[in-house]
């Protein structure tokens, strides 16, 4: 397992992105790339594949252990609710900051989040450049102003 | 919508900062990028959650919509309060950022675990400190979207 350098110059920054619409997979996955081109972006599709993912099941296993998540809520099979309870639940997910990325701007799925643990909610954009202002908004604020909690921790408390 | 305040404040963040000359700085710094803000002083860990809780002096004081949390604090240090706000129904659902000189990665490991929003490293530079505000404000009170007041629905006042 590779251990991470706690270095300003951050090592590549793990991205799983939870979507499961193309166009928006497409355009998250630009707009970070080119905020941060020290990212490595993954997706998911649906929450069951999310959580085989996260915990390196069956092809994934070995699947980068993310620093950050993006969480969509209405995803088949699994729902994004389902798939943050389950992160939050786990005593070695929990810690990954973990961000609600969803068209829904509805207040009771603001509640429902946070009392969820998400780290955060987000409104996903329908214009492209608003869109595109958000991610280089989430990129500079929590891939380069905050502290994310890192692997090293992870790699000595697995197995 | 909220009301705002007779100072035309509106949003409302609690620091938790036992520093004189820090919460000095946060204010300046809060003034400049988000006139919007008031933020509201816990020098201590007892003290923010009283302010939370709404008891004694702090009967009436507004739930945050954000809170700012020092780890090393006198009485009742920071990691307490995160934990105590975390479990605890109504208040789990406040953001709840770590603001600390610590880069100490039990620090972080710790915060996260205990369910802090975000942990956030204090600069020791004015300008870095500025604009680290301004960071703040310009994610979490203008892009993120935040929860309400709470099950009784205050207005704040």
């Amino acid at each position: 397992m590779q251990i991470l350098n706690r270095a300003t110059d951050r090592m590549t920054i793990e991205v799983l992105l939870v979507e499961d619409s193309p166009g928006d997979v497409r355009l998250t996955k630009e707009a970070f790339l080119e905020a941060n081109a020290g990212i490595h972006m993954s997706v998911a599709p649906d929450g069951v594949e999310a959580m085989a993912f996260l915990n390196r099941h069956g092809r994934y296993s070995n699947a980068p252990r993310p620093d950050f998540i993006l969480l969509d809520l209405n995803l088949p099979k699994m729902d994004g609710w389902e798939v943050l309870a389950r992160i939050k639940s786990d005593a070695s997910l929990r810690t990954i900051p973990t961000v609600i990325l969803t068209t829904s701007e509805a207040q009771e799925d603001i509640e429902k989040s946070y009392q969820l643990q998400a780290n955060c909610f987000l409104n996903k954009p329908v214009l492209f450049e608003d869109f595109d202002s958000l991610v280089k908004s989430i990129n500079t604020f929590w891939l380069k102003e905050a502290t994310l909690p890192r692997q090293m921790v992870y790699a000595l408390s697995s197995d | 919508m909220r009301i705002p305040r007779k100072d035309g404040t509106n949003i409302e963040v609690l620091l938790v900062e036992d520093s004189p000359g820090d919460v000095r700085l946060t204010q300046e710094a809060f003034h400049g990028a988000n006139p919007s803000v008031h933020l509201n002083i816990a020098t201590d860990g007892v003290e923010a959650m009283a302010f939370l809780r709404n008891e004694g002096a702090y009967t009436h004081a507004p739930r945050p919509d954000l809170i700012l949390l020092d780890l090393n604090m006198p009485r009742m240090d920071g990691r307490q309060v995160l934990a105590q706000i975390k479990q605890h129904g109504v208040l789990k659902t406040i953001p709840t950022v770590s603001l600390t000189t610590s880069d100490a990665e039990a620090d972080v490991e710790k915060s996260y675990q205990l369910q802090a929003n975000c942990y956030l490293r204090k600069p020791v530079e004015l300008e870095v400190f500025e604009r680290l505000v301004r960071s703040i404000s310009d994610f979490w009170l203008t892009e993120a979207r935040l929860p309400q007041q709470g099950p009784a629905g205050e207005q704040s006042n």
